[in-house]
């Protein structure tokens, strides 16, 4: 029976290769990715639900979900708007500098985060270039989540601009120009021809963009103040228990941060496919 | 609506991609702009549209619609319909709302009712013959529905002129043969002013009232599908309209010589080149004393309302192709390798300096 099912599996493909890539993938993603979280779920096999429920909704870690959640949907938000508006520009028009802004955009992943965070500290903070600017018209950003949700949006802005920008480079220009021949204004042509093209990758760039903020540790902590139930953020609250060498509390409060990823990029996959499949006309 | 262009230039950074051009349409003609890739035809067509501007210097160029001037006017109130080559619809709308945009765009005081919109789309898409497909998104339908989608898509906001950019040119060869017969009776029955491009020399020819030959930005010849192929008026334009071929020699006391090859010609003495159509060669087994052309046949292609015969010879520098009719096939009984006599019916003979043509026939 096995047997059968197997030649069945087995001859219905003609691309070779694939038992040996698969395996290979399978592999690779069990040590690099499944492992390390089996370890993380290891360390919590020891706490009971009560034990457990009461780690991850002590008040101290609960304010700090709430700062990185908001502060992550603003970062998302911002990097929405000013990633689209990049990618447009770096996709529809020619300009001196092009390919220099363009190789630029990439600058926040290859930067370790902690410089980052440095460099931002000290621009911000009540002495430095910009801070001591803004702080004279009374909008401090540095010890405040402002500053978090700057931090954050720094990190995560390629993440809007690097899914938009294949989109758009796809759509012909002349989409755009039918629209306008039919006699439609520029905002009702982006409205509603151009934007629903973006909108998946739009949506899941800022939904990548939220998730790698909710993370980010190395270029927020050095501008948040880290004041308790104020500016601390959730990797901080893992980076204090580790530090008191709580392990099992710090997996605990881990694991949150995994589930809320998880579930947001599982959704925002599902999501994606349910719209790629009604522009194919209704086929996968 | 006519259109009429008044010294309509334009330049691509340092290439001019159309020198000042002239041209009259009428009211309701279907006009065929030709040529080869690179000869300025879709810049024009975009400048007729309002997708480019013409150059404003050294003198500004004019655009009318019949009595209005659109030349600073923008594409979205040009009152153009636009059909693209590779359709250009709305991949994220239905059939129906891909028709219906032009008029839901438009401003609240003319936009017509629900119902009004309603009713002019299923008239539009009864037109098109794809009622049956309103709710249907393009990528469930083939080339040539999402061609009559976008055509039907144009003619809803009813536009003063219908461009088409190779309407039909990324189609299979049945389905654009089809679209053209098509196209031509919807002309015939809304009678809409309309420009096409194409490099296709048959569909040109074939759907036009007149055809603009065009290449390297400059306008060859304007006429009926008639008058261009029957009297082209120099060499591009006779060789852009169908297969050419080619007699070289020397002309002295009216015989063209050419190695061992030679023809009664009423031309000067000197180096001269003849233009023959495939169709104005008459094969024989037998010379004559005007002329004396030994060819040998390499291929024959039988498909066809007529025989497609290759022929080759030393003196010929490239094969010629002749077309025989099957009652002639038969009765010679072509087969490869033979060797025949070549008789030209007819020849042409432009001369570069005067753009003079000189054609020459011979009862044969």
């Amino acid at each position: 029976m096995s047997h059968l099912a197997l030649r069945r599996f087995g001859s219905a493909r003609v691309l070779p290769g694939f038992g040996l890539s698969m395996g290979i993938s399978v592999l690779f993603i069990s040590l690099v990715l499944l492992l390390p979280i089996t370890g993380l779920f290891g360390q919590l096999a020891g706490l009971s639900f009560a034990e457990y429920w009461s780690i991850i909704t002590e008040g101290r870690v609960v304010a700090s979900y709430m700062v990185t959640i908001g502060a992550a949907a603003v970062a998302a938000l911002i990097n929405a708007a000013f990633g689209l508006l990049l990618a447009w520009v770096l996709v529809r028009y020619t300009f001196p500098g092009k390919r220099l802004l363009d190789a630029l955009m990439d600058l926040p992943f290859a930067l370790p985060t902690a410089v980052a965070g440095i460099t931002l500290a000290t621009l911000y903070s009540s002495n430095g270039w910009m801070g001591s600017w803004l702080e004279a018209l009374g909008l401090p950003v540095a010890q405040t989540w402002v500053g978090i949700a700057l931090a954050m949006a720094f990190t995560s802005i390629p993440f809007v601009v690097r899914t938009v920008q294949p989109v758009l480079e796809d759509m012909p220009v002349e989409v755009d120009e039918a629209a306008m021949s039919l006699g439609a204004t520029d905002g009702v042509a982006f409205r509603r021809v151009i934007m629903p093209h973006l909108w998946p990758a739009l949506v899941t760039g800022t939904g990548l963009a939220f998730v790698r903020s909710l993370g980010e540790f190395g270029a927020i902590i050095f501008i948040a103040g880290n004041m308790p139930y104020e500016t601390e953020i959730t990797a901080l609250m893992i980076f204090i228990k580790l530090q008191e060498y709580d392990y099992v509390g710090a997996s605990a409060i881990a694991s949150v941060v995994l589930f809320v990823s998880l579930a947001l990029l599982l959704a925002i996959n599902v999501w994606q496919g349910r719209f790629v499949r009604r522009l194919h006309g209704g086929k996968a | 609506m006519s259109i009429r262009l008044h010294n309509i230039a334009k330049h691509f950074g340092a290439t001019q991609a159309l020198e000042p051009i002239d041209l009259d349409i009428q009211e309701g003609e279907l006009v065929g702009l030709l040529g080869p890739s690179g000869s300025g035809k879709t810049t024009l067509l975009r400048i007729i549209a309002g997708l480019e501007n013409a150059d404003h210097t050294p003198t500004p160029g004019k655009i009318l619609f019949g009595e209005r001037d659109v030349t600073h006017v923008h594409v979205r109130d040009r009152r153009i319909g636009f059909v693209f080559q590779h359709y250009a619809l709305f991949r994220h709308m239905s059939v129906y709302d891909n028709v219906a945009f032009g008029l839901t765009v438009m401003p609240r005081a003319q936009r017509p009712s629900a119902q009004d919109i309603r009713a002019r789309v299923y008239r539009l898409l009864e037109m098109v013959k794809l009622e049956g497909f309103a709710n249907r998104y393009p990528a469930q339908l083939s080339g040539g529905q999402q061609q009559r989608v976008s055509l039907a898509r144009a003619l809803a906001v009813e536009p003063d002129v219908l461009l088409l950019d190779e309407p039909f040119g990324a189609l299979d060869a049945k389905v654009r043969q089809e679209l053209r017969r098509w196209l031509r009776h919807l002309h015939e029955e809304f009678n809409f002013t309309s420009v096409f491009v194409t490099h296709d020399q048959e569909e040109a020819l074939e759907l036009s009232d007149r055809v603009v030959v065009m290449s390297n930005g400059r306008i060859e010849q304007i006429d009926t599908p008639e008058t261009l192929y029957r009297s082209p008026k120099n060499r591009f334009v006779f060789e852009f309209l169908g297969d050419v071929n080619y007699l070289e020699g020397n002309v002295h006391n009216g015989t063209l010589t050419c190695g061992d090859a030679h023809l009664t010609v009423d031309l000067p003495d000197g180096d001269e080149e003849l233009l023959l159509r495939p169709h104005e060669i008459r094969l024989a087994e037998q010379p004559t004393p005007e002329s004396h052309l030994p060819v040998t046949i390499t291929a024959i292609s039988p498909v066809g309302a007529e025989v497609r015969v290759e022929l080759e010879a030393d003196w010929l520098a490239k094969p010629w192709l002749a077309t025989v009719r099957h009652a002639d096939f038969n009765r010679l009984a072509l087969r490869r390798g033979q060797r025949l006599y070549a008789h030209p019916r007819h020849w042409r003979q432009f001369s570069e300096a005067t753009e003079n043509t000189i054609a020459g026939t011979h009862v044969a």
